[in-house]
């Protein structure tokens, strides 16, 4: 085992199936000479070069469009969009091109290339670099979207990604790069279907992906001191969901919150919950509660981006309300 | 160009004509359902371009990719033409299993990548097709079919300038038929002549043709693909054309005039083709009447009969497709605890 920050398990996961094989390239703005913004590619230009580590102009939806053509016939692109904000400018290419080009063609052509973005709230970056957007390419047939909680599901799921034959959305998060883990040092995938339950519990489920995984974790820790044993279920992969872990673990508590970081509109927690109630309405005790952003563009001044995002308090908070505790 | 190849490629263009025009009249019978543009007018341009790309060695092909008005540059690529009509009818013989229709027609098997619905998607993904053709070390080129109307996307301007600055092996065919959809090019474009707007904008080379006659389009379009296969670079090409229909088959064309078509019949390429090869001695009127005959027959009794009789895709089938439907259990299967 080695601890490994989020970025290099990234990195450590391009390095290696880039060495493996040559039709894996990387794409994006400032990823090569520059080394990446996040680090996710740093030194990678200079062991495979510039056609392979591909510094993009500041143009997302056409070089997404690149990627997508590249893979159509055979290449394995890692695309990198800075933000998910600009994410948006990609939108044609990803929705309407890369998750229906398999389909439109009968089954003729797929599109594997992976798309690798982070999405959420940092500091003070304001409205336009601080959305989460996971709800819009969650709710598009054609594609897989995950989101690694921290370095081992970001090695093992980029692994796959890379090798899946579909168009895979890795959702990241600004504030995640530095977090570290103990993950092997020899190879291994992470499967980009199944949710996981990351610590166990008896009262309450708490649900969440991606950041707001560890809201749930550190207000699991405080409702434990309460006497109140929370379980943890990380979602992982935004689509597919994996309903029959949410289901199995609902039975098993009779109690439920989902925890997002974006707002609630049509949102994660909007479809997890409905699914609860398709699957098992008659197992819970108490009605299921979202924990979820405010429903306004993300704010520069820091109190107001601070009210406007929940913490793990509010997890807290939630459960305990859940609970019929205040 | 020998004087066989100038006896096919008149029937191709009737063919393709009389292809379209069938698909009009099974349109009016309700046969096929959705949006169809239709390429009639225009046939000297794909015709001539793919007839100098390479095709019919399957995986080998150039690449072909293009808008919505796709039938056409589906078969003159490779795309059985009764698959292709099969496609029009929604049935699973269909090019695209019934999944696509009139939009969407794909032939993987003839690399020829697919008709796309939002304008101006095509170039970067052509530009892509160029990439992955010029990793894997191969010569072929991509070759990218778009209106003038797709030049105004932002997917232009933002692929012209990777394709020059990454040098990729593509070829912009611009069909300038004076309309975006329903509105001429004065009225929506700053600078009309679109061959103007790459060359020291993209730094990109480029020309301007004549696209009703067949023999222009080979010339130049010859020229164009040598020079992107050897040079492995981009090319832009521009086509003076017209569709003789409609936008699609919900357009009246109150947009333009009668006289303006007239005029532009004048330019038919069929018509003028014939007319050559007949004062060339090479056919007369009666051979193209047969020809004509000849090819209604085929149509009506081998394409039209495979779409009527083929099958409909199997509703249990709908969510085939979607993804993969199997996939490696190590990168998607039941998660390791």
């Amino acid at each position: 085992m080695a601890e490994t920050a989020y970025w290099e398990a990234i990195r450590r996961a391009h390095d290696e199936e880039m060495a493996r094989d040559k039709m894996v390239i990387a794409m994006g703005e400032d990823i090569g000479v520059a080394g990446g913004t996040y680090k996710a590619t740093l030194g990678l230009y200079d062991k495979y070069g510039e056609d392979r580590v591909i510094d993009c102009p500041i143009s997302e939806n056409s070089y997404t469009g690149i990627g997508i053509g590249a893979s159509m016939v055979g290449m394995r692109p890692i695309i990198e969009i800075m933000s998910i904000n600009f994410a948006l400018l990609a939108l044609d290419t990803i929705v309407n091109a890369a998750a229906k080009i398999r389909y439109m063609s009968g089954g003729q052509l797929q599109c594997p290339i992976v798309m690798r973005t982070p999405g959420g709230t940092a500091h003070q970056l304001a409205a336009q670099h601080s959305a989460r957007l996971a709800r819009m390419f969650m709710s598009t047939s054609g594609l897989r979207v995950v989101t690694p909680r921290g370095p081992l599901d970001a090695y093992g799921m980029l692994k796959s990604a890379i090798r899946s034959n579909d168009p895979v959305i890795i959702i990241e998060h600004e504030q995640m790069y530095n977090l570290k883990e103990d993950i092997p040092e020899e190879e291994f995938f992470r499967s980009l279907e199944g949710a996981e339950v990351v610590r166990e519990g008896t009262d309450i489920t708490l649900i969440g992906y991606n950041y707001s995984v560890h809201l749930c974790l550190e207000a699991a820790k405080r409702l434990e001191a309460d006497g109140i044993s929370a379980e943890v279920v990380d979602l992982r992969a935004l689509k597919p969901i994996d309903r029959e872990t949410i289901r199995e673990s609902v039975e098993k508590t009779h109690n439920v919150l989902v925890a997002e970081e974006d707002e609630a509109p049509v949102g994660v927690g909007s479809e997890i919950i409905t699914g609860i109630i398709e699957d098992c309405f008659f197992a819970l005790d108490s009605q299921p509660v979202r924990i979820h952003a405010a429903d306004v563009p993300v704010p520069y001044n820091a109190k107001l981006e601070k009210a406007a995002i929940p913490h793990a308090d509010d997890v807290y908070q939630g459960a305990l309300k859940v609970l019929g505790k205040i | 160009m020998k004087d066989a190849d100038k006896k096919r490629l008149l029937r191709e263009m009737i063919f393709f004509r009389r292809f379209e025009d069938r698909c009009f009249e099974a349109y009016m019978e309700r046969k096929i359902g959705g949006f169809l543009h239709l390429y009639s007018g225009q046939e000297a341009v794909a015709t001539g371009v793919l007839d100098m790309a390479r095709t019919g060695q399957g995986e080998k092909n150039d690449y072909v990719i293009t808008g919505y008005r796709d039938h056409i540059h589906a078969i003159k690529t490779g795309a059985p033409a009764r698959e292709v009509m099969a496609e029009l009818f929604g049935k699973e013989t269909g090019s695209s299993k019934g999944r696509g229709g009139s939009m969407h027609i794909f032939d993987a098997s003839q690399n020829f990548m697919g008709g796309y619905a939002l304008v101006g998607q095509p170039f970067p993904l052509a530009a892509g097709l160029a990439m992955g053709a010029k990793h894997k070390g191969t010569d072929q080129i991509a070759i990218c079919f778009l209106g003038d109307g797709a030049n105004n996307q932002g997917t232009f301007h933002e692929t012209l300038n990777m394709a020059s600055v990454w040098n990729l092996p593509v070829l912009f065919v611009c069909e300038n038929n004076g309309y975006a959809i329903g509105t001429h090019i004065d009225r929506s474009t700053a600078q009309p002549e679109q061959y103007k707007r790459v060359d020291t904008a993209y730094n990109i080379k480029s020309s301007q043709h004549d696209g009703m006659n067949i023999e222009t389009v080979l010339k130049e379009a010859k020229k164009a693909i040598d020079y992107v296969r050897k040079e492995q670079k981009p090319y832009f090409i521009e086509f003076m054309t017209y569709r003789f229909r409609g936008h699609s088959m919900s357009d009246a064309k109150g947009y333009r005039t009668r006289d303006e078509e007239l005029e532009w019949e004048q330019r038919d390429p069929i018509k003028n083709f014939s007319k050559n090869l007949i004062k060339e001695g090479l056919i007369t009127e009666q051979d193209i009447k047969a020809m004509e005959k000849e090819i209604d027959d085929e149509i009506e009794n081998d394409i039209i009969k495979f779409a009527e009789e083929s099958p409909e895709p199997k509703v249990e089938e709908l969510t085939r497709y979607v993804l993969d439907d199997n996939p490696d259990p190590r990168w998607v299967g039941p998660l390791q605890k």
